[in-house]
């Protein structure tokens, strides 16, 4: 199938107004950090902006400003008040969605198209959705008279920046907590254009703090002793980390973290539409997606078909500038996960599975890695164990739909999965059987606020999103 | 004709036995239990040989419970393990049916844990709670469940499901009303149970009456001995799920225990500052070993 040329559609930066350089966002205000930190465009290396690095000093001015402000102003604010400042929020989200969309492709490098439709609606919707709840809580299933916690310390990953800010900040204020948020280190730009946000909608001050930095600034916000509630989305290997460092405390916890999620195709899946999802599976958002259907599990009579039809469709995707709004896999979010990427793809070749990419050009500045696939993988390999977060399935057969189960549940994940079948008395039965928080059937990756969303095992604890999302911030 | 005494096995041990020729002969010796674990449905003793002493309120010696070790603990998680895929997969109302056969079964069985010392009114109240978590099992789901209004043309549907494998510190206090209450609604939410307990007897006892339930082997288990002993291996164990401390007492054991559970991720329920057995236990001891699954599927013509 020959390839349509599109000329390049950019979407214009002009609508983004960068700063030089960016500070903290502490009761309300943007203040000096203890040191800086350049922001890039994976796409380009381009340095963005300046941004201040949170000490341990600065993220318990922080914490004070957020005790203060669930003190004297949020907890006690009427649940009705409080929702407004949320309508009022996702209604400022959406009026300023553009400018949100192109910032998040330009820092994260994500597609146009995606920041623009997915990212963005969704965190204005999440934000709505909660804003609803705000004066519903006594009816929410968590006892007659359901307090907030205080103090909410909360991290989030790169790969959705305004989004997991949106399932992080929503439900904690909607409960009457207030926040400290520290962004991703390569992703800080759209919380801070949030922060903003904030100071637009009149939020009390203290009410949403955000604090920049790395890896130290997050432990800082977690080993706070006046959080009383630790929310983090990230890998499993920090999610351990954070578990032990707040057992024995009275803080409460929610982990959102990694996945290796199967995404199962039985023979009588419509084959055409399956591949559309394997490819949404796996290649939306670069593949940096923890519940990404990384694991593609083909019933051994329709695997070739099926391998032919998933290949001819890759090479029609396009890889490249963020901003284009034809784009459709855009830049590897920093230089590090690059490296991790071509690291377990090279060790997927070295363990003796097959590997196919489409022939696409790569832009020579910034980060890329092209869609990929491996066939020929066993469950043994790596790449069909560890979290790659990139664009790179991995195809194992089956013929038994026991087969099938079992090969899905083998691993210490249980994020997601996906099946494709016509057969609805089938696909229940497997939805049963698999031990995921969320499965797909003839569909893949569709979020909504009202869905909750989480994972069992080593994919964290916790819901997000739905009334379940509410538990987390909540004291019954 | 008169009515024949029915004699109870204990007041056998003591009266003096006549023969039927009317030949009075030496008291009769009891037959005591031996007090060994419960794995898989079966009474093993420990893997380890060992045995502990038990005394009753009073000090004197009543059995030598096995005292569990290592081995066991792994023994305990491959037969739950094992049992989890048929129980999680019962039915919610098998489920309810059977906890409430514990409930029959302990009814009937009440002389024999008052002779273990528990109150009369404990025993009321472990039956009642166990009636309590049979009714739940066919409506939880629909209580913490439910349809997601998703913008969009989609079914979607969040159901809870058991978290798997649960390692439980029982409570040494109250022993019979403690162990039921961290036990029940584990299972009633499908997931199988490891206990470590230090109340032998009673947890043995209760192990009977689980044994002729039709709790299905491994659902429950239990291992007798040393909490500081045998639950590192079950918090650090890879294949269980999640940790119930609740009932432990000993704060620096709990957070040692806590910690252990991290590299696994495990759910974990910290110990309750002053708990309270006989208050209405709520929702979280069941919720906090049940899992969401929201499923999706577009609707079409």
């Amino acid at each position: 199938m020959s390839r349509f040329e599109y000329a390049p559609a950019p979407e214009s930066r002009s609508i983004v107004k960068l700063q030089p350089s960016y500070g903290l966002f502490i009761n309300g205000e943007f203040v000096d950090g203890a040191g800086s930190f350049k922001t890039i465009s994976p796409a380009s290396e381009e340095v963005l902006a300046e941004v201040a690095e949170a000490s341990t000093a600065d993220v318990d001015r922080a914490v004070k400003a957020a005790r203060r402000a669930y003190e004297d102003v949020w907890g006690s604010m009427p649940g009705r008040e409080r929702a407004k400042y949320l309508f009022r929020i996702a209604r400022i989200i959406a009026e300023r969605s553009r400018e949100l969309a192109v910032l998040e492709s330009l820092n994260n490098g994500k597609p146009i198209k995606e920041s623009r439709d997915v990212d963005v609606p969704l965190a204005a919707a999440h934000f709505f959705y909660y804003a609803g709840w705000a004066d519903k809580l006594p009816y929410a299933g968590f006892g007659a008279d359901p307090r907030p916690l205080g103090v909410a310390g909360q991290v989030i990953p790169w790969n959705f920046p305004l989004l997991m800010l949106a399932w992080k900040i929503a439900p904690a204020l909607a409960a009457g907590n207030t926040v400290v948020l520290k962004p991703a280190e390569t992703t800080p730009l759209t919380a801070l254009l949030f922060a903003e946000i904030c100071q637009q909608a009149e939020l009390p001050p203290g009410v949403v703090n955000i604090v920049t930095g790395a890896g130290e600034t997050g432990a800082a916000v977690v080993n706070h002793p006046d959080v009383d509630k630790v929310a983090f989305t990230g890998s499993t290997e920090v999610g351990r980390i954070i578990a032990r460092a707040v057992a024995g405390t009275n803080k409460k916890i929610t982990l959102e973290l990694g996945g290796k999620a199967a995404n199962i195709v039985f023979d009588d899946a419509a084959i055409d539409q399956a591949v559309e999802g394997i490819v949404n599976g796996i290649f939306f958002n670069q593949g940096h997606v923890c519940c990404a259907g990384s694991r593609l599990l083909v019933q051994e009579s329709v695997a070739d078909q099926l391998l032919e039809s998933l290949k001819r469709r890759m090479a029609t995707l396009r890889v490249g500038d963020p901003l284009d709004k034809n784009t459709d896999v855009g830049a590897i979010n920093s230089a590090e996960q690059l490296t991790r990427i071509k690291a377990l793809a090279e060790i997927g070749s070295a363990e003796g599975a097959e590997r196919w990419s489409p022939a696409c050009e790569l832009p020579d500045r910034g980060f890329w890695f092209a869609p990929t696939i491996f066939t020929g993988v066993s469950q043994a390999h790596r790449i069909a164990r560890e979290e790659i977060f990139g664009p790179v399935l991995s195809v194992l057969t089956f013929r038994t739909p026991g087969e099938a189960v079992e090969k899905a549940n083998n691993t210490p994940y249980g994020l997601s999965a996906g099946i494709w079948s016509e057969k609805g008395s089938r696909i229940l039965a497997i939805a049963d059987q698999l031990r995921a928080g969320v499965v797909w059937a003839n569909t893949f990756n569709k979020f909504d606020p009202t869905s909750p969303f989480g994972g069992y095992k080593e994919s964290g604890y916790g819901r997000e999103g739905g009334r379940h999302g509410l538990e987390a911030y909540l004291a019954g | 004709m008169p009515a024949k005494k029915k004699e109870s096995a204990d007041s056998v041990a003591s009266a003096t036995r006549v023969t039927a020729g009317g030949v009075a002969t030496a008291p009769r010796l009891a037959v005591r239990k031996t007090y060994k674990l419960f794995i898989g449905g079966a009474f093993p003793r420990s893997e380890s040989g060992r045995t502990y002493v038990v005394a009753d309120s009073k000090g004197q010696f009543v059995a030598n419970a096995a005292q569990a070790s290592r081995k066991d603990a792994r023994d305990a998680v491959l037969a739950a393990r094992a049992a989890f895929g048929k129980w999680s997969g019962a039915t919610a109302y098998n489920k309810g049916q059977v906890i409430y056969r514990i409930a029959e079964m302990l009814e009937g069985r009440r002389d024999e844990f008052t002779a273990l010392e528990v109150p009369a009114a404990e025993v009321d109240e472990a039956i009642d709670r166990l009636v309590w978590y049979a009714g739940w099992t066919d409506k939880l789901a629909q209580v913490v469940g439910g349809a997601n209004p998703v913008a969009g043309p989609y079914f979607n549907l969040s159901s809870p499901e058991p978290s798997g494998v649960v390692a439980v510190v029982a409570p040494s206090a109250p022993t019979l009303l403690g162990l039921v209450s961290v036990v029940a609604p584990a299972i009633a939410t499908g997931n199988t149970v490891i206990v470590i307990t230090d109340a032998p007897r009673v947890a043995i006892t209760l192990a009977e009456v689980l044994a002729t339930s039709d709790v299905p082997g491994g659902v429950v288990n239990i291992l007798t001995g040393s909490a500081a002993e045998v639950a590192p291996w079950l918090a650090s164990h890879s294949d269980v799920n999640g940790l119930d401390l609740t009932g432990l007492a000993d704060a620096k054991l709990a957070l040692e225990l806590e910690q252990a559970a991290a590299e696994t991720l495990k759910r974990v329920r910290r110990p309750a500052a002053a708990p309270d057995w006989s208050a209405d236990p709520g929702l979280a001891p069941m919720t906090a070993y049940l899992e969401t699954k929201t499923v999706w599927h577009p609707k079409g013509l």
